[in-house]
């Protein structure tokens, strides 16, 4: 190599020489490629087994349909129900398997998620920053997290001075119950949830609120002024927050008729559409308010790390900051979940669900949801708390009532009216959309007619120089 | 009815992410707002004044690296130009050019990291700052081809600078150069027109003019006040006056002056390395100085512009090898003079977004 088309510098150097995985797979030895290849082709010769099997109904309700555990469940039940045990014994067993064996799912998922999340979050920042991410532990640094735990189990917990024990040990632990306790009304498939609540949509307000405590208890216990500022800020925002929340997933009760969270879910799929065209602010609000529930960017001033550095946890050292941290990615994907639910048509798009598992889908929009808040945390700065409260009492909170008035009327036009349902629900998306942007752009002008919303001034260029005078003449 | 409640003390620093290094603040705030704040600086002092009346003029410039640890070139060519225009020495044709354009690249990477810093202040998880890094890593590049050094680079010497850059520099900067304003435009596509970050920097920290001028501030901070004044216009030193750039001023003097102050003068920085890169003459780069330079007996203070202000410097001379006295004018610390003013009565949030945007360095601060 002559010395003029050589990178100068190391870190150059490696980035030249870096090679795609494509390029990589494609120097393997023959053997294995052929071997690979002949895999694939078994695969796609078995998918087209099964989708014969899918289509042919052979599958449906069986115990093996792994389109949907729930069937697994059912046939398990009726296994115990018809073995001739005591009918009290067989009622305990099968109510206690599907408990415990969805819970352990549930946990499992949330844990699975814990392990991979940081790592799939750190690449995703890393790639929007035209850097490298965790790349040295495992396979393509998969293993971060786990290095990560373990580092900080072994961290020295420190319990500062004056610190209320019992109150600071609580919160890491109290945290995670509404992360984990949510999951539960979500239908992942038809009959696969694990408690399919008539009141699910009450039972996620309900739980959403409980963070809220812990946040509380950790930021009064460190004895520390960080923290204090951090819980005054995310109690505040929370309880705000609490409100768009709920008024945006009355609308979606409103035009389901139904609290349960299966039932909104089958009605996205049978009108063949999903709810955040049919109540697009309502949705945009939902998803807003929950980056602020959820303490992420634009709206993670509980924890603004340029600011009071860590917010409500900033006492906290070890695994217990580490459990605040996983909880916050928890939670994430969790609002991804209700955000699919509610607005995305859950487990179901277009008909494909009898093709590919409920649940598969759920992930891939969780993902994309997910995908999403990692997109916002990457570009945009945070407001500043003022501005935070004020955009949530000032404009959300009245507008999304006012909307959800008109989705009430529209609703009950829809129970009434007989037309064909492209034409209704047509209607009713474009009159939501018009009232949203009609209505913002007039609320905007009544509240803030006297912020300056013009672009700013360009800066001026000059080559005289001078002092006061100067700029004087120079402002003209 | 009305609550009352209990101001308490915050200690923001010596270790914090947005002080810019081992700075503190104390604040006495009351729920958000900032009742009283103080300054408390002093954690990187490193003597370096008095130190630096141990050393001959040249052994100094190693001190100047560290002072401004942003701005190594300027800080550097601040010493070596107080020092020749102290002893009369001449300086080559070609060794300006050279040092302009190495200010200059010290400039572009000075105020990328400026304002990503301040960006990052406001809340945007360092992507704006890791783009703006990825100019800064290429000049540091330049800089590591040239002398070997990428941060504290100890480059200019008294009567010239220390080496010719090597051969496979010029197409590197050439290619630099040429892609720059792309680059910058990237910037202005993401950041200038973002409303948060518009939220969170106009209207806030505004310095008045004529604060500006009673505080003697510097730099940036003083033109994003709506002053005119650049040293590089106002009181040319190496080859200014040949160079064909605008003085980017602010309007209302608030952090998105500032900032947009800063982001305009990477323009104007570009357009300086361009015509200096079309101008320069081939010839010796240093001229030869005696080991321990002895200026007559005397004083004189000279100033340059460095991407934080004026820096300038104060040497006496007793006719010796080593400054009687040696005194660094130091931008940063009186730019953050007003600080006080500015975070009285401001959120907390505000506070931290108007000191990112006065652009401070710690260790020029303490020295």
């Amino acid at each position: 190599m002559s010395s003029d088309t050589r990178p100068a510098t190391p870190m150059s150097r490696q980035i030249a020489e870096h090679r795609s995985l494509l390029d990589r797979a494609l120097g393997l030895p023959k053997l294995v490629l052929v071997a690979l290849s002949v895999a694939l082709i078994g695969f796609v010769i078995s998918q087209i087994l099964i989708g014969y099997m899918v289509v042919s109904g052979q599958l449906d309700g069986k115990w093996y349909d792994i389109r949907d555990f729930g069937n697994a469940m059912v046939s398990l039940s009726d296994a115990i129900n018809s073995s001739g045990m005591d009918s009290r014994i067989a009622s305990t067993l099968t109510y206690l398997i599907p408990t415990l064996l969805g819970a352990t799912g549930i946990v499992s998922v949330v844990g699975g998620w814990l392990l991979i999340g940081p790592w799939a979050e750190r690449r995703l920042l890393a790639k929007f920053q035209i850097r490298q991410g965790p790349n040295r532990t495992g396979p393509f640094g998969l293993l971060q997290s786990l290095a990560d735990a373990l580092k900080l189990m072994q961290k020295e917990i420190i319990i500062p001075r004056g610190a209320d024990r019992f109150l600071y040990f609580a919160p890491p632990i109290a945290v995670f119950i509404p992360a984990i306790l949510g999951w539960a009304p979500i239908p992942w498939s038809p009959k696969m949830s694990y408690a399919d609540l008539d009141v699910g949509v009450l039972f996620v307000i309900a739980i959403s609120s409980l963070g809220v405590l812990a946040v509380f208890m950790a930021g009064w216990a460190s004895n520390n002024h960080y923290s204090l500022l951090g819980a005054m800020r995310t109690i505040a925002m929370m309880i705000s927050y609490e409100i768009p929340i709920s008024v945006s997933l009355l609308a979606v009760v409103l035009l389901t008729g139904s609290t349960k969270l299966s039932e909104i879910v089958m009605w996205q799929s049978e009108q063949g559409v999903w709810l955040i065209m049919l109540i697009p602010f309502a949705a945009l609000a939902f998803l807003f308010a929950s980056t602020a529930e959820i303490n992420r960017t634009p709206n993670d001033i509980g924890e603004a790390e340029s600011e009071i550095v860590a917010g409500f946890y900033t006492e906290y050292s070890g695994m217990k900051a580490g459990l605040f941290m996983a909880v916050e990615l928890g939670n994430a994907i969790l609002v991804g979940a209700l955000m699919s639910t509610f607005f995305l048509g859950g487990y179901t798009f277009f008909g494909l669900e009898t093709w590919i598992p409920g649940y598969l889908i759920l992930a891939t929009k969780i993902g994309l949801v997910y995908f999403l808040f990692v997109w916002i945390r990457a570009t945009l700065p945070r407001f500043r708390l003022d501005q935070l409260m004020g955009f949530a009492w000032k404009f959300l909170i009245p507008v999304s009532i006012a909307l959800m008035f008109l989705t009430a009327i529209e609703s009950s036009i829809l129970v009434r009216w007989d037309a064909p349902s492209f034409l209704s629900l047509g209607l009713i998306a474009l009159v939501n959309v018009a009232a949203a942007v009609g209505l913002t752009f007039v609320w905007m002008r009544v509240l803030f007619r006297d912020t300056d919303l013009s672009a700013p001034p360009a800066p001026i260029l000059t080559r005289k120089m001078g002092g006061l005078q100067a700029a004087k003449v120079l402002r003209g | 009815m009305t609550t009352s409640t209990e101001p308490y003390v915050l200690n923001i620093g010596p270790q914090h992410p947005s002080t810019h290094g081992v700075f503190r603040l104390r604040v006495v705030m009351d729920g958000e707002k900032i009742k009283d704040l103080d300054m408390i600086v002093g954690y990187l002092h490193r003597s370096m004044e008095k130190l630096a009346e141990e050393r001959t003029f040249t052994q100094n410039i190693p001190f100047t690296d560290r002072a401004d640890y942003l701005a190594a070139m300027t800080g550097n060519l601040g010493l070596a130009i107080a020092v020749e225009r102290l002893a009369g020495v001449e300086v080559p044709e070609r060794a300006e050019y050279l040092r302009v354009i190495f200010s200059e690249l010290q400039r572009i990477a000075s105020h990328a990291m400026a304002n990503g810093t301040l960006i990052s202040d406001a809340g945007a998880w360092q992507t704006p700052l890791l783009y703006m890094f990825r100019e800064r890593e290429k000049i540091l590049d330049l800089f590591e081809m040239t002398c070997g050094a990428r941060l504290t680079t100890n480059y200019m010497r008294i009567g010239g600078v220390a080496f010719d850059p090597p051969v496979e520099f010029w197409p590197a900067l050439q290619e630099l150069v040429d892609e720059l304003p792309d680059r910058i435009d990237e910037y202005h596509e993401l950041l200038v027109s973002n409303e948060v970050f518009l939220a969170r920097t106009r209207g806030v920290g505004v310095i008045s003019p004529e604060d500006a001028v009673n505080a003697s501030l510097t730099g940036p901070v003083l033109r994003g006040s709506g002053i005119p004044w650049d040293l590089r216009k106002a009181d040319p030193y190496s080859v200014y006056d040949r160079m064909d750039f605008d003085v980017v001023v602010g309007k209302s003097g608030d952090v998105y002056d500032r900032f947009m102050v800063r982001m305009s003068e990477l323009y104007q920085s570009v357009k300086i390395i361009k015509q200096a890169i079309s101008q320069i003459p081939s010839g010796a780069h240093k001229t030869d100085i005696p080991l321990a330079l002895r200026p007559d007996e005397g004083e004189i203070y000279s100033r340059i512009e460095s991407p934080r202000g004026e820096i300038g410097f104060f040497l006496v001379s007793d006719g010796g090898p080593f400054p009687y006295r040696f005194h660094l004018r130091a931008p940063s610390l009186i730019n953050l003079s007003l600080l006080n003013e500015l975070g009285r009565d401001a959120a907390l949030s505000d506070a931290i977004v108007t000191l990112g945007s006065l652009d401070i360095v710690v260790g020029e601060i303490d020295r």
